[in-house]
């Protein structure tokens, strides 16, 4: 066959949420690649510069419906930094919980997205019937599914009673049991092997130079993870290890996810079994004094990164939102270039791409029909003639 | 005779009784994958229900489609698949039973992949153009190996009519037994044939939507689906008289009619365990790549029926000598 050009996306079925790849092909296999990732921009960074700290949390929980307590989480410790906020311990390590469940429930749900996308769909179907039991417990602490609620400014809002604690430290050991299924299941089954191993390499000096974060940097033998190298939070008190892979391939993403899954487990349960006493939060200042930070979290899918400015107000001045997948995507487009066309699914999915935090802006050609890039400057003038016209009107 | 014929034909166990059994193995194919992976599965008439709202559907033409080929190709398909069914032995040997219609049967079979080719093709898409040409590649790949294990038990009965060769087995025993690789390899192709997984490489959805599906609708899609789950029935049927016996029992049954119910069991018992491994491989694997399935029917497969003649030859030469 000649070369193709593959389109794949905004709407497909591997995809859950907008993007678009101009994949070129030649035959099966892929000679070139364009990405096109923003389709859902919402303007969020711009609202939150309108909220006060109190209703900017809620807003930043919905930047993304997977890791929103991540979002919730780098904007919280970032403020209490700016306003020297001594939280609770029983704060700190209810907010350890939350997190990795939230980590938890992120990766299983990944683990069988991934077992979809190579159509093995009896593991995706047993990993997402036992995040039921994450899902549950999170339901119990904070009330919700998703978008918990559960951060504000200098603690959280919701305690754990005695009971909860026994309840949900009953149900760990199914999930280990589970997780320890999917091990098996990973390294034995010899078809996800097949799709898995091999697959999207990216060596430990392309994961650096492309500036990949999270599991897709660990996989490739980064050892990194802002939990333990910028800890926040309760991590600093907790026994637990960061997993790195060096297999660099889709396998070794997997692997790495498992093993998180794993450690998840422990930090859950050592923060439920030594659960300080004490109160869950103070109360936080109104406004916030003049300052700038860089707030820094690991999310479920790498480093999370909030840039907030205060000036003495009860809002932010500028709010910046570096989302990990903006920070891998790079990584794919280089590892998809002479693969087959059955593995950009898989190669794509082994970042664990949330497209529609990443988005930031599109710009349409007049009539809808292209898309165009703006260099700096040129988005520098048009933000100054839109707000003059804005000032006038 | 000629009205016994034509209720053999229209009725029973022809085209009324191919249709309900195909609807009755795809619904136990879906609720058995789906009790597998915890999930609750259709109701007993989800499949008619599927198949009648499907017809019913309207029927989009792809801008630039030659729309005769295009509604012409899904029904060549079934009509091949459903003639395929006559030459297989379900209550006893099938009155159209002559010399060499194992190889009509093959053939036959085959025709559905070349209409998903055409389909694929016709519907000027390039989510179809690539799944029609990965059904034809994979067609070259699993075709050889599976041909080769289906004319094994031809060679060992000497025969080359399906029925003939499921009455050699009433005397000699299961071709299963006398040939297992044959018979695995039977299976294996068959499951690629289904473009079932992990063989469902042309209409992988997460890659290429849905292949060369992927423009047809209404009534087309209907026939399409009618023919896959057809040539389940041809298929596990086709397996089951060449190396499970077919409908005969190792011993006769005297009056004639306990004999034909029996036979008609053993069919249904037969073909529903061959269903049952086929829904299990089903389940427990993901998809392979085709350059990936390309190594492994070439390498392992290929050799392994070769490896399966050499034997049979061996046994037929041991047999003849002595």
């Amino acid at each position: 066959m000649p070369e193709v050009v593959l389109p794949i996306g905004p709407q497909h079925p591997a995809l859950k949420e907008p993007v678009n790849f101009k994949v070129i092909v030649d035959g099966e296999t892929i000679v070139g690649l364009e990405l096109d990732v923003s389709y859902t921009h919402r303007g969020i960074e711009k609202a939150a510069e309108q909220r006060d700290f109190i209703r900017v949390i809620p807003l930043l929980e919905r930047v993304c419906g997977i890791c929103s307590h991540a979002h919730a989480q780098a904007f919280c410790t970032g403020i209490e930094e700016i306003m020297h906020l001594e939280v609770p311990p029983r704060a700190q390590y209810l907010r350890t919980i939350v997190a990795e469940l939230e980590r938890m429930h992120s990766h299983i749900l990944w683990l069988g997205v991934a077992a979809h996308v190579v159509g093995f769909n009896t593991l995706f179907m047993w990993t997402w019937r036992d995040r039921e039991t994450t899902q549950d417990i999170l339901e119990e602490m904070t009330g919700n599914r998703m978008n918990y609620g559960m951060n504000e400014v200098g603690g959280v809002r919701r305690d754990l009673k005695p009971g909860q604690i026994s309840s949900i430290l009953s149900r760990l050991p199914k999930l280990e049991e589970q997780i320890g299924k999917y091990v098996g299941m990973v390294r034995g089954e010899e078809t996800m092997l097949l799709r898995f191993r091999g697959i999207g390499k990216l060596s430990k000096a392309e994961a650096l130079k492309y500036g990949t974060v999270g599991p897709t940097a660990r996989a490739s033998g980064v050892d990194y993870d802002i939990r333990r190298d910028d800890p926040s939070i309760a991590y600093a008190e907790v026994p637990w290890k960061v997993v790195t892979d060096t297999s660099g391939d889709v396998y070794g993403r997997t692997l790495v996810r498992i093993g998180e899954l794993q450690e998840s487990l422990g930090i859950i349960r050592y923060c439920l079994e030594h659960l300080p006493e004490g109160k869950i939060g103070i109360p936080a200042p109104k406004v916030a004094p003049r300052g700038e930070i860089l707030s820094r979290y690991e999310a479920p899918r790498g480093e999370l990164v909030h840039f907030i400015r205060t000036n003495d107000t009860d809002r932010v001045e500028r709010l910046d939102i570096r989302t990990p997948t903006l920070a891998n995507w790079t990584s794919v487009t280089v590892s998809l270039v002479n693969q087959n066309i059955a593995d950009i699914p898989v190669i794509v999915a082994a970042i664990d791409p949330c497209l529609s935090c990443t988005s930031r802006i599109t710009i349409l050609s007049e009539r809808g029909r292209r898309t165009a890039e703006m260099t700096w400057a040129q988005l520098v003038d048009h933000g100054q003639r839109f707000y003059r016209k804005w000032g006038r009107s | 005779m000629d009205l016994l014929l034509v209720i053999y034909v229209l009725l029973f166990p022809g085209f009324l009784f191919l249709l309900a059994y195909g609807f009755l193995l795809q619904y136990l194919d879906r609720k058995i994958a789906a009790r597998m992976q915890a999930r609750v599965g259709p109701p007993l008439l989800q499949p008619v229900a599927d198949f009648i709202k499907m017809l019913g559907k309207e029927v989009i033409d792809p801008a630039g489609v030659d729309r005769a080929a295009f509604d012409a190709a899904p029904l060549m398909a079934l009509a091949a698949v459903m003639t395929a069914f006559l030459y297989i032995p379900i209550v006893g040997e099938s009155p159209f039973a002559f010399q060499g219609d194992l190889v009509l049967v093959l053939y036959l079979l085959t025709l559905p992949t070349i209409a998903l080719f055409l389909l694929g093709w016709l519907s000027r898409n390039v989510f179809s153009s690539v799944g029609g040409v990965r059904a034809v590649t994979m067609l070259f790949i699993y075709e050889v190996p599976f041909f080769l294990a289906l004319l094994m038990p031809a060679l060992m009965a000497g025969s080359w009519s399906i029925s003939e060769i499921a009455g050699w087995q009433q005397e000699h025993g299961w071709f299963a037994l006398l040939q297992p690789i044959g018979f695995v390899v039977g299976l294996i192709g068959l499951q690629a044939k289904l473009e079932r997984q992990p063989f469902d490489i042309p209409e992988a959805e997460t890659e290429i939507v849905a292949g060369p599906w992927t423009e047809l609708t209404g009534r087309r899609l209907a026939l399409m689906h009618l023919t896959m789950q057809v040539m389940l029935v041809a298929g596990s049927g086709l397996i089951a008289a060449l190396f499970l016996g077919g409908p005969l029992l190792p011993w006769n049954i005297s009056p004639a009619w306990l004999a034909t119910i029996a036979g008609f069991l053993m069919f249904l018992g037969k073909t529903l365990l061959i269903l049952v491994i086929l829904a299990s491989l089903k389940v427990a694997t993901g998809r392979i790549r085709i350059d990936q399935l390309n190594d492994i029917g070439w390498k392992y497969l290929a050799s392994a029926t070769i490896l399966q003649v050499g034997i049979v030859l061996l046994m037929d030469y041991i047999r003849v000598g002595t």
